[in-house]
């Protein structure tokens, strides 16, 4: 069954972790997208200190929309992750250890995540509206100008996704697959 | 003449973007109820399960079914006797700014594709033009999420490559796909033309009802045969193996140049939102 996943996310949990692995994250997670990650990397480019505390932290690739009055936020699933590959490297490097998303990522994605003992998780694409229940509290804690792409702190309570690369590299998309179809020979 | 006021377009035009975006429509629920019970990989029967109760959640709490709200893609359809009390473009437009903002959806529009910086208020919508006989104004509001838009493919074939060039473009584009585009997808495919109506013909492929085949047999069955070939991949929903890759394959063609065949597809996710209103 599903596992249990606490922030802060340590090299211990991430390493007991398989790819295939359902599990549901609770505590404190943070947004990041397209823009969001292009101005993080900038800021460990030049050395200097990143709006939040990255050692052991999850990003969870998601624009969310608007929360409607009395909401903690709108719907919010994952964005394709293949556009953060530039970045997540060095983000990883820094000490982020989980990234939640959807899709594919690079080979130098990959590499730098079994390095750094970093798990990559999938998320439903396209179920915003069910994830969204998870979410207990959002707020803005960097880039506010960027709209839905700004860093926010997110609470989330059980938030359910599926280790798609773990931290030896192993991953769920081709095995996945691969499995599915040498189940319909037998 | 019939004259229709630009603020009735704009009402219609709010209207549908936030109806459009909240509703999954009937064909596509309808497409993912019966794949759902001819599934048998576990974890894609769950996966539908839960894209199923997600879009039940949108409906009835009137909240997007994904957070990709898009970006507003407006077909009109003018008939010829019909005149606008104003500018049409700023009546669309008005219309998206009012649906995204009192809709509350996501502003995912920038105003300049290399400076990018956010318009604030999803505009300016992708407008579609047609003109047609009649006194009837025809508007689909189509929201177009990006993650699948950004798998889409367009490649001019040769002649000579003929139906097996199409069909092995067709599934690989989908098979390069992969996971991305979030599926089970639909897939819009268009067929001749040139390189730019080619790919508005794949667009408006995704307009079309699922449920229905291309008017054709020959083009219904190419439909059949590369929807069987895309779910013979193994994808499965959100790419972790199973049937369930493509609800459906659309195809929409036209006339081409003698030394031509152009071929597009556009990726839709499960989301194929488009809603429509005759004024």
């Amino acid at each position: 069954m599903a596992k249990h996943i606490t922030v802060p996310f340590t090299k211990e949990q991430a390493l007991s972790l398989k790819s295939g692995d359902s599990v549901l994250i609770s505590g404190v997670i943070y947004t990041a997208r397209d823009a969001a990650h292009k101005r993080l990397t900038e800021l460990l480019a030049k050395g200097e200190e990143l709006p939040f505390d990255v050692k052991d932290s999850i990003i969870y690739y998601v624009g969310p929309t608007p929360a409607k009055p009395g909401q903690p936020i709108g719907s919010a699933g994952p964005t394709t992750s293949y556009r953060m590959d530039a970045y997540s490297p060095q983000m990883l490097a820094s000490g982020q250890r989980g990234m939640i998303g959807k899709g594919k990522r690079s080979r130098e994605v990959i590499e730098a995540m079994k390095e750094n003992h970093a798990v990559y998780f999938a998320a439903i694409g396209g179920a915003g509206a069910l994830l969204s229940r998870c979410v207990q509290s959002a707020e803005v804690v960097a880039y506010e100008d960027l709209g839905a792409e700004a860093v926010r702190r997110l609470t989330v309570k059980d938030f359910p996704a599926v280790v798609v690369i773990d931290a030896e590299g192993t991953n769920l998309y081709e095995c996945g697959r691969a499995n599915y179809l040498s189940s319909l020979e037998g | 003449m019939k004259t229709i006021s630009a603020e009735m377009i704009t009402r219609e035009v709010r209207r549908l973007c936030i109806e459009a975006n909240c509703r999954l429509p009937e064909d596509v629920k309808a497409a993912l109820g019966n794949f759902r019970a001819g599934e048998k990989w576990p974890c894609a029967m769950d996966i539908l399960d839960r894209i199923i109760e997600n879009y039940e959640i949108a409906e009835n709490e009137c909240v997007p079914i994904c957070q990709d709200t898009g970006v507003a893609c407006v077909f009109l359809t003018i008939g010829q006797e019909v005149c606008v009390d104003g500018s049409i473009a700023d009546a669309v437009n008005e219309g998206v700014r009012q649906g995204y903002r009192d809709g509350y959806l996501r502003k995912s529009v920038v105003g300049d594709p290399l400076r990018r910086v956010n318009t604030g208020d999803n505009t300016p919508a992708m407008i579609y033009y047609d003109i047609v006989p009649g006194d009837r104004l025809e508007i689909t509001v189509a929201p177009k999420g990006f993650g699948s838009e950004n798998m889409s493919r367009i490649k001019m074939l040769k002649p000579s490559d003929g139906i097996e060039g199409v069909k092995e473009f067709v599934v690989s584009a989908v098979e390069e796909a992969g996971p991305n585009p979030c599926p089970p997808i639909v897939v819009g495919v268009g067929i001749g033309g040139t390189f730019d109506k080619c790919a508005l013909l794949a667009k408006r492929a995704l307009m079309r009802d699922i449920r229905e085949r291309n008017p054709e047999p020959f083009y219904a069955e190419l439909e059949n045969e590369l929807l069987e070939r895309i779910n013979a991949l193994g994808i499965g929903p959100q790419g972790l193996g199973g049937r369930t890759t493509a609800l459906a394959v659309n195809i929409e063609t036209m006339p081409t140049h003698i030394a031509g065949l152009p071929v597009a597809v556009n990726i839709n996710c499960h989301v194929t939102r488009h809603k429509s209103t005759t004024l």
